[in-house]
């Protein structure tokens, strides 16, 4: 889909900048404490992905759903938790969003219906499979978003909930952010298509490819997939092309992949790309674009300020929450 | 009072709580069109149709986490497995998604569900289809295991499990659901974490759950004979465990036998021997025995499988050393 054909004016472009500027210096900041040793746990970077994160939720509702795995902070972010309350939960504070019993792996919100933040590849999509399902027995109109990640597509729960989800008509959008990368393995060496939308094939199921790097083609995209979900109830497989800039996880420094191919993906970088469109239409300069990142940056600042300030749980904490009343 | 089979009990619970909320589904292999793989749902398509009584394909582990999906969006399911070897399967779903939710979002999405099914040996099934897995989920915080002796406790638990707002494990028996007994015609609850006294006696105390409770009895009537009175006591729910009921019941004989149907090593069992050791260590005259079963894969051969499973002969030499009658 051409992201030209259609026309934003610039308050829209600029927000959309923002967000991903934002997304970006968040979790440049985040990287940034860890390495300063000001948290620890597992941690896992978003830091060339936000296109994708930002497009996707721009296509949704409020009252929509989304679930996902460990490399989630700015999807939670985008779906309504403030940075703040995210930056809290990675310094284990008690005014996280999960008040200090998650962490860098599992953001969560009801009220934003945000549903994780998951830490077991592939373990997140029967449950949005089960959410589609409650969406359908309590006859809402409401989808749900379930993010994985390219290996993902290669657990047996993957299968068995995409066969769920097709059989029983679920209303899941289903996204691989597709880095290529399971960890540090190439996909292709493990995985039997060369294209992961293939899988949605075996199931019969509504499927497509996406430039994951370019917002505006992800959120022409994703938008109507939705509108096509929400009318036919039926799920849809969505393959994102995206690429992480940083390795798999802090502990990670990337040897597995060649300087050209990074070279090569940072030439289709998401800020870069929107940045370069909105100049061609003459909205903004390059002086204006740098105040808009600026003023980003500050944002991610004032989270990393704020969560700096938070108390830590008390220590009864530690009993709360393990059964419900 | 009517006399119910075991199956008919917990097919009467879970239709009594389709009918009382609207929230609650059940899914499973063969649970709907088949009328159940054990007939526990008999009748419950026909009655609540396929929307809420549904087959699932056999995908133990992805119907299992959209269980835990459907908990999360509001909803209450009961995930029936055929049976708890095949469970393991959704073990993933179980200890990793359903347990940890509550916690890990601290407080926002409780997993109302119930994961119900038989556990244990059967008769002659062998070593993939005669496991029992209280052991292994008892270990896990923010699940509640819960097990049954009798159709009127089965009825009674497994609607308050089905109430309860944590996923709880429910485990039933082949060899039990033709078990008859009386149940109550007006509606009762049980609640977890009460045990239940199934035979008074002053001389030593027998522990039993499921299908164990029964061979408890049997030795307790052996005994009878005697003059030597077993108290038997069945804790119904493992977690929550009624330990004041075990302790009194401790303080009263001062000696005590634990029959389980698990293996001896970081089992129910060993956790209730550590419990009555460091809180009734005074009170005890004898050591706390156990009889488990043999620690060897559930063989096919009747005669072996016997040998395995903590039957009543072999039952009744530990009691006796723990009376120091020999």
């Amino acid at each position: 889909m051409a992201a030209k054909a259609k026309t934003y004016d610039l308050e829209f472009l600029k927000k959309l900048y923002f967000e991903l500027c934002y997304y970006r210096r968040f979790e440049e900041r985040v990287l940034q404490a860890y390495t300063a040793q000001k948290f620890a746990g597992f941690c896992h970077v978003h830091i060339g992905q936000e296109a994708l994160c930002v497009g996707v939720q721009r296509a949704l509702k409020d009252t929509d759903y989304m679930i996902s795995a460990y490399r989630s902070h700015t999807q939670a972010i985008a779906k309504g938790i403030p940075g703040n309350e995210v930056f809290a939960e990675l310094f284990g504070r008690y005014t996280g969003c999960a008040k200090g019993n998650g962490g860098s792996m599992h953001m969560f919100s009801k009220d934003r219906r945000f549903l994780g933040g998951h830490g077991i590849v592939g373990g997140q999509v029967p449950l949005a499979a089960g959410v589609g399902f409650a969406i359908n027995y309590e006859k809402k109109d409401e989808i749900i978003v379930c993010y994985m990640g390219d290996a993902a597509t290669n657990q047996g729960q993957f299968h068995e909930a995409l066969n769920m989800a097709a059989t029983w008509s679920l209303p899941c959008l289903f996204i691989v952010e597709n880095n290529r990368y399971g960890m540090g393995t190439d996909i292709k060496r493990t995985t039997s298509v060369d294209h992961l939308w293939k899988r949605a094939l075996a199931y019969d199921m509504d499927h497509g490819e996406v430039d994951g790097m370019n917002v505006l083609t992800t959120m022409e995209t994703v938008t109507e997939i939705v509108a096509k979900i929400r009318k036919t109830k039926r799920p849809y497989f969505l393959d994102a092309i995206c690429y992480r800039y940083k390795g798999h996880s802090v502990s990670d420094p990337g040897l597995y992949r060649t300087k050209e191919e990074m070279a090569e993906w940072l030439g289709r970088d998401p800020i870069l790309q929107l940045g370069e469109y909105i100049k061609k239409q003459k909205l903004m300069n390059d002086a204006e674009l740098k105040a808009v990142d600026t003023e980003a940056k500050a944002k991610a600042r004032a989270d990393e300020e704020w969560a700096d300030e938070q108390p830590i749980p008390p220590e009864d904490a530690v009993w709360r929450y393990v059964y419900a009343d | 009072m009517s006399i119910l089979t075991y199956r008919e009990a917990l097919g009467r619970a879970m239709s009594e709580e389709m009918t009382r909320d609207p929230k609650v589904f059940l899914m499973g292999e063969e649970v709907a069109q088949y009328n159940g793989a054990y007939k526990v749902s008999k009748g419950m398509l026909d009655k609540f149709g396929p929307s809420r009584v549904i087959d699932s394909p056999i995908s133990e582990g992805g119907f299992a986490g959209l269980g835990v999906g459907a908990a999360m969006a509001g909803l209450r399911p009961i995930i029936e497995m055929m049976t708890w070897n095949f469970g393991i399967q959704a073990f993933d779903q179980i200890i990793n998604h359903a347990a940890k939710m509550l916690y890990m979002s601290a407080g926002q999405f409780p997993i109302p569900m119930v994961f119900r099914g038989p556990n244990g040996a059967a008769h002659m099934l062998s070593a993939q289809h005669s496991q029992t897995v209280e052991g292994m989920l008892t270990q896990v915080p923010g699940l509640k295991v819960v097990t049954s002796a009798n159709p009127s406790d089965g009825y009674g638990l497994l609607k308050t499990s089905i109430r309860d707002n944590n996923p709880v494990i429910f485990l039933e028996s082949e060899m039990m659901y033709a078990m008859k007994g009386e149940v109550d015609d007006a509606e009762f609850l049980i609640p977890l974490g009460q045990g239940r006294l199934m035979r008074e006696g002053q001389h030593v105390t027998l522990i039993a759950w499921a299908k164990m409770v029964q061979r408890a009895m049997d030795v307790a009537a052996v005994f009878a004979e005697q003059g030597i009175e077993c108290e038997v006591i069945d804790p119904r729910s493992l977690r929550p465990l009624d330990e004041e009921m075990i302790f009194n019941s401790i303080r009263k004989t001062h000696r005590c036998v634990i029959i389980e149907e698990a293996y001896q090593a970081a089992s129910v069992g060993s956790w209730i021997v550590e419990l009555v050791q460091r809180v009734c260590f005074d009170e005890l005259d004898a050591p706390v025995m156990r009889v488990s079963n043999e620690f060897v894969p559930m063989p096919y051969a009747e005669n072996l499988e016997h040998r395995v499973l903590p039957e009543v002969e072999r039952i009744i030499p530990v009691v006796k050393q723990v009376l120091y009658m020999d």
